[in-house]
């Protein structure tokens, strides 16, 4: 349970939105990919963007981590130092510091996020390294205390990721990611490849980390199941449109729009 | 048309002049690489075309030339090359390394302290030091531009989490002027700490790569390293066989399939200078000299 005092002396901060997006389109030629997004994303929140493919979430997703030019609309972001900032007016160099150090970005396949050919102790250090760490042995340190965190055998630090199975990869990418303690974290389909048994236990560590690091996570994905678990709010995308958006148990129980409807009961009971 | 077949040193004077906006770009931005419109040479790529561009460019009529191949003289990259210049630019040639006023150098240092009115001509295979780490021209241009050297010590760490040290012996990566991180081109990391505040200008020429890079006289070049690995120079422990010297960079010569072997100076020019003066190691033929008809 969190301290009282520190949740008193936090709430001032968790009243203004970390992140806000304001009437984002985006359109490729003739075809609007995206279409009048807004949404505010709050410190500690998960919010989950679900949909069919070419709905539109993944150029969402892209758009929300600058790594997209939005071609209408704008996305804002209030830094560390508590200013809040568009992230078109941020220069290269300050986007891609952002990038590595208070946002995350945990890719579907992690051959894109890792390093492949370096060790599992050099793909959690490198962001400790690109800030300035320059101690190999404190880098280490921290390196195999995040394997344990993210439930990889410390003995394991030295070998390079391609021997590891799937579904350690993708938690050697979440320890790649959180180790600079970010605030907000991007996941594209962090769990789809995945057998169910592995899944389910990359879902588990998932939410234990965001309740003990007070994340803020926007994960797109098409797995209902994922949202359901993970996530306080879900926004429901259909032909580049938000067509619905509440709280995670209303959306999913009690679905207004019709392709909601659809989308829930396409589930398999259990 | 009665243009000559040759122009002095071999280029033409607009390729030159070409070549001379890079290198003063390079001076000016001490470690970047800049491009440059490479020439084909009489020579194939690896040996040295690169540094041949630069040295034609920078060369003139008074200059006296040493070129040397992993510090020896006398190779026959090193040769050719020599024999390249005296035919094309008809310059003087030397061994001696006080002597010259352009040195052209593959892979090593002189071990004579190297002075101001002195160039220094690297011939560079590979001058991108973040590329074996990130394949992409972009992103690692990108890197340089924004000083994100961050994965330069990714493949330190590696060294370290696989050998317990830092285990990069040549093309050791540096720091120039605080600012741009530049590989040396693969010379020991012995001769890391000499291009440090070094009197003479530094070229590089990468001739397959398109690329010129340099340090200025008296620019601070600082070898990457952990505060608790601290970077270390490496050199055999033992005195030269041939001159005695325990401070020059050796080479490694097997002389039987008994696991016989000798250390002997890599640069030569410094070996014979020190032999001429009265220095001799273990191995010296020099004082038995009147033994050497019994080796038949």
């Amino acid at each position: 349970m969190v301290d009282q005092g520190l949740a008193n002396r936090d709430t001032l901060e968790n009243d203004q939105p970390l992140l806000l997006a304001e009437s984002l389109s985006k359109s490729f030629g003739r075809i609007a990919a995206c279409r009048d997004v807004s949404f505010a994303l709050y410190p500690g929140e998960v919010l989950a963007i679900v949909g069919e493919s070419g709905s539109g979430k993944s150029t969402l997703l892209q758009m929300l981590s600058g790594q997209l030019a939005p071609s209408a609309g704008y996305v804002s972001y209030r830094m560390r130092d508590g200013v809040t900032r568009d992230l078109t007016t941020l220069g290269e160099a300050e986007r891609r510091f952002l990038f590595r150090t208070d946002w995350g970005f945990v890719h579907q396949d992690p051959a894109q996020g890792l390093r492949m050919a370096v060790s599992a102790g050099a793909n959690v250090g490198e962001r400790l390294m690109a800030v300035g760490w320059n101690h190999y042995g404190r880098i280490r340190e921290t390196a195999s205390d995040w394997l344990t965190r993210v439930e990889i055998d410390v003995a394991r630090i030295d070998d390079a990721p391609r021997t590891y199975s799937g579904g350690m990869r993708q938690r050697l990418q979440i320890a790649r990611n959180l180790v600079t303690e970010p605030r907000l974290v991007f996941m594209d389909e962090p769990t789809g490849g995945l057998d169910v048994s592995v899944q389910a236990r990359l879902l588990d560590l998932v939410r234990s980390l965001v309740a003990e690091l007070h994340l803020a996570v926007i994960i797109v994905t098409h797995d209902l199941a994922v949202a359901r678990l993970l996530s306080h709010r879900v926004m429901v995308m259909k032909g580049g449109r938000v067509i619905e958006t509440g709280l995670t148990d209303q959306v999913l129980d009690d679905p207004r729009e019709p392709y909601t409807q659809l989308l829930v009961s396409s589930i398999l009971p259990p | 048309m009665n243009a000559p077949a040759y122009n002095f040193a071999y280029l033409d004077e607009q390729t030159k002049r070409m070549i001379r906006r890079a290198i003063l770009k390079a001076i000016a931005i001490p470690g970047y690489q800049v491009p440059f419109a490479s020439r084909e040479m009489p020579m194939p790529y690896g040996w040295g075309t690169g540094g041949v561009q630069v040295t034609a460019a920078i060369l003139g009529p008074r200059d006296v030339l040493k070129v040397i191949d992993q510090g020896s003289d006398d190779t026959t990259n090193a040769i050719s090359i020599r024999k390249f210049f005296a035919k094309t630019a008809g310059v003087a040639t030397t061994t001696a390394t006080a002597e010259a006023t352009v040195i052209q150098t593959r892979h090593r240092i002189p071990e004579t302290a190297l002075r101001e009115n002195q160039v220094l001509v690297y011939q560079v295979p590979i001058p991108e030091p973040l590329r074996f780490l990130e394949p992409r021209e972009t992103e690692t241009r990108r890197m340089h531009a924004l000083a994100e050297y961050g994965l330069m010590h990714v493949k330190l760490y590696e060294d370290i989490a696989r050998f317990g040290h830092i285990a990069t012996a040549y093309a050791y990566p540096v720091k120039v002027n605080a600012r741009y991180v530049m590989d040396p081109s693969p010379t020991p990391k012995f001769d890391n700490p000499k291009m440090d505040n070094c009197p003479a200008l530094q070229l590089f020429g990468a001739g397959r790569e398109k690329r010129i890079y340099a340090i200025p006289p008296y620019t601070q070049v600082v070898s990457l390293d952990f505060e608790d690995h601290p970077f270390e120079p490496y050199r055999f422990n033992a005195p030269c066989a041939l001159c005695g010297a325990e401070d020059s960079y050796l080479d490694e010569i097997v002389t039987d399939d008994q696991g016989g072997r000798m250390f002997v100076c890599s640069d030569t020019d410094y070996c014979e200078g020190r032999q001429a003066a009265g220095h001799h190691g273990s191995l010296s033929a020099a004082p038995y000299r009147e033994k050497a008809g019994s080796h038949g």
